[in-house]
């Protein structure tokens, strides 16, 4: 019967028929043998006890697999058996995405050169790294067993990574409470007003409220409110993203409070990050009355105030430091 | 009058991102054991430890010296635990310093280390409490503002980072431990780079890095091989939070300047110091210290890294290693900057050999720029 497609056929005058097409399985039955010869039978006898041995050879290299010869010189190999590995050192690898029915793994792995401690040749096998990252030269890797060996390469299921870093999770569980300073500014915040605390012996306003000076040691007693515009005296555009972070770009700002010594830092919000400038003025954003806390959260964020600058001491231009 | 004292070992890991190959205990042994061959000297004749590591958040173990007590050969000995934030190295080598300065011991071992890759440093540095807005913002972005202050008040051109970048890589090509290696880099490259923390970017930056460096320090009758001495030492800080602080040029930074200079006998530091290992992490930050450690009048330093003057072959060269701008194991970039001094004026630094070193300044500073460390080494005996 002719099988051949009409390849010849005009186009266009007919529909052209379905090529015919058949499945066809040629397997001998029961299989196909290999007999071992004495060399790699040894080798598959060790390999069924958990044992992988190579072969020395008249010129003292270790041949594993081993061979019956010397492949480099075709003189017989000696009769000694060396136990290589079991670990051993990745030379090459290629990565295999999609496995298939015949791979030794159902996931993707990587065919790897093998040289196993001892040996001077390398194996071709199996690695099972997760992904195509774990793979290098020079990565080392141990034999996973087949829980019943009998006798055949694949009594090595694959190669796996030796052990080089686990996981140390730490965690810590704190109950925090506001000390009474704290405490005290933010009962201003959720009121909308910012507390600050004056030293009488160094004359300074601290904000946020403090109860005692960082520069003289003295107890401030005295409340202070400052207001809630100020100037930008420096800044940062902060471009790296992080889960905790408001949103990049997003302005970190040293902003000095009317009425404070020392500058409280901020986000700046309201204005395209690249138009905040040292010097600009702004004015706390609070989120609505009804919407407040005993938290910082209650101050969106800082806008300009449309001001014009102020003045900063000690500029190159300005002159006088 | 303080015991003389010298550094006669000092032992660096090679510094990288990831050191997969070794515990932190290894990594710590592998600097410990060079310093003592360099020495030739073993554990047995080491008469105190002094370890010194950035917080234990980085890597997540608790009081990390209490475990390495016995991996440093410490075993019935002193073990002294030192932190000062990134300060941390250049502390742990004057608190060794200390004790044989004081009499108390004729050899003291001293180590930094950090592992960075166990975790990661911006994370640790944020752990911002409840009630506070989040401001995530890591050094750099803490860094940032204070730079951008210096830029305005001095008046300094932008491509000034640019360039201190550039030599500090340079000069890291030169030195076998530097973790970053970038060949052909120049001032395009860097300006091409993102800002990650507006006016910093990616290559003004330190990177992050495995390491340990260590030191056997030695009082004058224990001394063996080739001496760097020790002629002068401080430590000062500062409060974060004060008003009216200099947050551009740390007051402290002045004041440690002024100390370690007044007993090692220098009155005009770019003259009398041959080279400075200084602790650099942003790039701006030459400039900045070059005022604040008197090496320029206020508002000029940039004009000494503009002219080169801080180059391998200029007047005054700073970082000959690369810095910490190439290498940053946080807890030992300090130490490494005291190290490297040390290893200038014996004429051990190899291929980034400052020709005729006599006279070294190793600094480091931590924390907001509150924490201060300084010593000047030098060839002969003081």
């Amino acid at each position: 019967m002719p099988s051949e497609a009409p390849s010849g056929a005009p186009s266009g005058a007919r529909a052209v028929p379905e090529p015919l097409e058949a499945r066809h399985v040629l397997e001998f039955p029961g299989g196909y043998t290999r007999t071992t010869g004495p060399v790699i039978g040894r080798f598959l006898t060790e390999l069924r006890d958990r044992r992988i041995v190579g072969v020395r050879t008249a010129g003292a290299r270790v041949l594993v697999p081993p061979l019956e010869y010397d492949p480099a010189t075709g003189e017989a190999v000696t009769g000694e058996y060396v136990e290589v590995g079991p670990a051993g050192t990745v030379q090459s690898w290629a990565w295999v995405n999609t496995p298939r029915a015949g791979h030794p793994l159902d996931r993707p792995f990587a065919w790897a050169t093998i040289k196993l401690d001892g040996a001077d040749t390398s194996l071709v096998h199996a690695v099972d790294a997760g992904g195509p990252k774990a793979m290098r030269p020079g990565l080392r890797v141990r034999p996973r067993w087949r829980a019943e060996p009998s006798g055949h390469i694949t009594d090595i299921e694959c190669f796996v990574p030796e052990v080089t870093v686990m996981a140390a999770p730490v965690r810590a569980e704190y109950r925090v409470r506001p000390g009474r300073a704290l405490t005290r500014f933010l009962e201003g915040v959720r009121d909308g007003v910012f507390v600050g605390g004056r030293c009488a012996r160094c004359d300074q306003v601290y904000v946020p409220y403090r109860i005692s000076c960082p520069a003289c040691g003295s107890v401030i007693e005295e409340e202070r409110e400052v207001a809630d515009t100020g100037t930008v005296e420096t800044f940062a555009i902060n471009n790296l993203p992080d889960p905790r972070a408001p949103e990049v770009p997003f302005v970190s700002a040293y902003i000095l409070l009317d009425g404070a010594d020392i500058p409280m830092l901020g986000l700046v919000g309201g204005v395209p990050a690249h138009e905040v400038r040292q010097g600009m003025r702004v004015r706390a954003v609070w989120v609505p009355p009804e919407e407040r806390t005993m938290s910082m959260t209650n101050i969106r964020w800082f806008a300009p105030t449309g001001e014009p600058d102020a003045d900063l001491p000690g500029g190159a231009a300005g002159g006088g430091a | 009058m303080a015991n003389r004292c010298a550094v006669i070992g000092v032992g660096q890991t090679r510094y990288t991102t990831k050191r997969r190959d070794v515990s932190i205990a290894g990594l710590v042994r592998e600097a410990a054991i060079r310093a003592l061959d360099d020495a030739g000297l073993t554990f047995a004749d080491i008469d105190a430890v002094v370890v010194g590591k950035a917080p234990d958040l980085f890597e997540g173990i608790m009081m990390p010296e209490v475990y390495l007590a016995d991996a440093l050969g410490a075993a019935g000995k002193p073990l002294t635990r030192v932190h000062t934030a990134g300060s941390v190295g250049g502390s742990t080598a004057l608190v060794g310093a200390s004790l044989i300065q004081g009499g108390v011991h004729d050899r003291v071992l001293v180590v930094a280390f950090e592992k960075q890759s166990e975790s990661n440093a911006t994370w640790a540095l944020s752990t911002h409490l409840p009630f506070g807005a989040s401001l995530v913002v890591g050094a750099g972005g803490y860094f940032a503002p204070h730079i951008r202050e210096y830029m305005r008040r001095s008046g300094a051109p932008d491509h000034v980072g640019a360039l201190v970048a550039v030599k500090d890589r340079r000069n890291a090509l030169k030195n076998p431990y530097a973790h970053l290696k970038i060949p052909g880099i120049d001032r395009a490259m860097v300006e091409s780079t993102p800002m990650l923390w507006e006016p910093i970017r990616y290559l003004e930056t330190c990177p992050s890095s495995d390491g340990a460096c260590a030191m056997v320090l030695s009082s004058e009758k224990a001394v063996t091989g080739t001496p760097a001495w020790i002629h002068g030492t401080a430590m000062r800080s500062e409060p974060l939070m004060r008003a009216g602080r200099d947050t551009v040029s740390p007051q402290a930074g002045k004041d440690c300047a002024a100390d370690v200079y007044r007993q090692a006998g220098i009155s005009d530091p770019r003259r009398d110091i041959d080279v400075a290992e200084v602790y650099v992490p942003f790039s701006w930050y030459e400039p900045m210290w070059l005022e604040n450690l008197g090496f320029a009048p206020e508002n000029e330093g940039w004009k000494l890294t503009e002219a080169g003057c801080t180059a391998l072959d200029g007047d005054i060269p700073w970082n000959a290693s690369g810095g910490v701008l190439s290498s940053n194991p946080i807890g030992a970039s300090g130490l490494i900057r005291f190290a490297e001094a040390a290893l200038q004026v014996r004429g051990m630094a190899g291929e980034h050999q400052v020709e005729g070193a006599v006279t070294a300044l190793g600094h480091a500073y931590g924390g907001g720029a509150q924490f201060f460390a300084m010593w000047i080494v030098g060839s002969r005996k003081p």
